[in-house]
């Protein structure tokens, strides 16, 4: 019933991004797809298995300045960057993720972000990074010999890449897997009880979400040419959450609602608000907090479900 | 099933469960003090005692969801003393918990599905599809039926009545079909007809296996153990059958001013008779 019932909204979603450059503005797009990502990848573990990282802009830091790293300066193919920025991070997710996961509860959501913000200040002191100048003048490369300097080349790139990972996270929660995730979440002694290795799904879990947010961060870089400190900084990690919990975390599209809402915000805001845009965003997360906790998808889901009569709980 | 008794020696069936000098502090409190417990294969075995008496922290150090401090715990022959709770699953000794505990928000299939798809050895292939556990669904629904709650498999499990949680729970328990299962206070909170059903299913599933059940209700005590271990303050107290042990007057002491009425409680004439102004109380 979940199956059929979420298909159409996938097909519209895809349908909607092939034809989306020809009125938005293609880069936009890009980068809206980008946050997407991380915040589904984020999605896959507070979302389905209950834990609260609050440490993955390290992931995407890491990610996003490995890739541009590779491409600039080992000059590799850009196939290639993107796959080291993923591998980076999924290694770095393993380890921070073995360490996080024998806590609980906030003591788990406190050491992933001690441990972030460790990653922040390597990557604030290696040379490689270039400090606060940032990464620049990262180059796009080719893929199959077409010049992906053409930014509605790109853009095709990078929705591929956002459908298949969409995809696999899709597919992540619906298996066999994701099935003890979610046991997880809802009762982790009793699914020890049941004979369970629930340290092994947590950190298979988090390897895999830390990949995702990975690819999302080695996008980013192939995007923009550049990677910053800011991809690494702990405001990330905070906006992450936000953008899951205002599009409706535990859902499957909450996170992309919540990251296109945030990212479009941002985009229109800077130009009006100027440094406001903090104050705002925050005004936003205590209301999205207090007024409808199921976020934007997750009420809309509670909605439709009260009108064809079922019950919520 | 491996080693039943014949009928000739069903006095005295080999152990399956053995601790000795078991212990558990928890800084410098003794919740159980140097228990020595032999769980007989076959046997419904109970465990009661007054509140705090330390039962479920036994549990809790049977299943290693706690380590114990001092004693060991062999398990079909095997020192488990250091395993970890979820080696000691999958080596046939299962648990259910005091306070219902079922997953929420899955469905009442999907609850007992996830105890059935540990056999498939696919849990971690997080790129198979949801479709291959559909083969578990035929299963599931007999364990369904067997406690009555075939009409709810679609149902969400936080929506269940809590008598049918627990119900649920012992689906999802016996799923795994353990040799020896642990069940803490099974038919806590339910009503009386629930209670006969629970019973009944607990003495029908007990055929092939072993169970050690904590439980406040003497009717179900009386009706199907074998076997009672009394607990008090962490040690044990009395243990022998029914009879021996609800004739012992250490134990009718211990559960005076705590609860004696859960000891006599079917007839409430006699459990107001019975009563005597309480002396202690145990915390
Ligand atoms: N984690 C813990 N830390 C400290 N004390 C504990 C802990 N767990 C249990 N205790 C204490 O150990 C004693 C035994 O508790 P336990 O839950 O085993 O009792 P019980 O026999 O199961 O009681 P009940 O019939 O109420 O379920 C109690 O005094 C309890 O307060
Ligand atoms: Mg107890």
């Amino acid at each position: 019933m979940m199956r059929t019932k979420l298909s159409w909204p996938s097909v519209a979603g895809v349908a909607l991004l092939l034809v989306a450059p020809a009125v938005v503005y293609p880069v936009l797009v890009m980068k809206v797809l980008c946050f997407a990502l991380f915040a589904c990848a984020f999605n896959l573990l507070l979302g389905f298995t209950g834990l609260l990282s609050f440490g993955h802009a390290a992931f995407l830091g890491t990610a996003a300045y490995l890739t541009g790293h590779a491409l600039k300066v080992w000059e590799v193919p850009t196939l290639v960057g993107l796959i080291l920025g993923t591998v980076g991070a999924a290694a770095l997710g393993w380890v921070i993720g073995s360490l996080a996961i024998r806590r609980q509860g906030i003591y788990f959501a406190m050491v992933t972000l001690a441990l972030a913000q460790l990653v922040f200040f390597v990557l604030m002191q290696a040379p490689f990074t270039h400090g606060d100048d940032g990464l620049q003048g990262v180059p796009r490369g080719t893929l199959f010999g077409i010049d992906l300097t053409n930014d509605y080349a790109l853009y095709y790139l990078v929705v591929a890449l956002f459908v298949g990972a969409f995809w696999l996270i899709r597919r992540t929660i619906d298996s066999p897997f994701g099935q003890i995730l979610k046991a997880i979440r809802e009762n982790e002694p009793r699914v020890v009880s049941l004979g369970y290795d629930v340290a092994r799904y947590k950190l298979i879990a988090f390897v895999l979400s830390a990949a995702l947010a990975g690819l999302a961060g080695a996008t980013k870089t192939l995007v923009f040419n550049f990677a910053t400190l800011g991809d690494a900084h702990w405001h990330m990690s905070g906006e992450v959450v936000l953008m899951t919990l205002l599009g409706g975390m535990g859902t499957v599209f909450g996170p992309v609602v919540g990251a296109a809402l945030i990212v479009t915000l941002q985009n229109e805001l800077a130009v009006v608000a100027g440094s406001l845009v903090t104050v705002i965003m925050g005004a936003i997360f205590v209301v999205c907090v207090l007024a409808f906790r199921r976020g934007i998808v997750g009420e809309g889901i509670a909605l439709y479900r009260r009108m064809i009569g079922e019950k919520v709980g | 099933m491996q080693g039943q008794p014949l009928p000739g020696d069903a006095h005295d069936p080999p152990p399956i469960l053995e601790t000795r000098g078991l212990v558990k502090e928890f800084r410098g409190f003794i919740a159980v003090n140097g228990v020595d417990l032999t769980v007989r294969r076959g046997h419904i075995h109970a465990l009661i005692g007054p509140n705090g008496a330390g039962k479920t922290t036994c549990f809790n150090l049977l299943t290693k969801f706690l380590e114990p401090t001092r004693g060991t715990i062999r398990f079909k022959g095997e020192d488990i003393t250091r395993a970890a709770p979820q080696a000691v699953a999958r080596r046939g000794m299962v648990r259910s918990f005091q306070i219902s505990s079922v997953f929420p928000h899955l469905s009442v299939r999907d609850n007992v599905r996830v105890a059935l798809q540990r056999e498939l050895g696919t849990s971690f292939h997080f790129w198979k599809s949801g479709r291959t556990l559909d083969s578990l669904d035929a299963r599931a629904m007999e364990l369904l039926e067997s406690v009555g709650l075939e009409k709810f498999a679609t149902m969400v499990a936080v929506e269940l009545p809590y008598g049918r949680k627990r119900a649920l729970e012992l689906a999802t328990t016996l799923a795994l079909d353990p040799e020896l299962m642990l069940l803490d206070e099974p038919t806590q909170g339910m009503g009386h007809e629930d209670v006969d059903r629970v019973m009944e299913l607990i003495k029908q599933v007990s055929a092939n296996r072993t169970i050690l059940m904590v439980e406040h209700n003497m009717k179900v005590v009386a009706g199907i153990c074998d076997r009672i271990t009394v607990l008090a303050r962490g040690a044990v107290l009395a243990e022998g059958d029914y009879a021996t042990v609800s004739a012992n007057p250490a134990v009718i002491e211990a559960y005076m001013g705590a609860e004696s009425e859960d000891l006599f409680g079917e007839e409430p004439t006699q459990a107001t008779s019975t009563r005597v102004p309480a002396t202690e109380v145990v915390s």
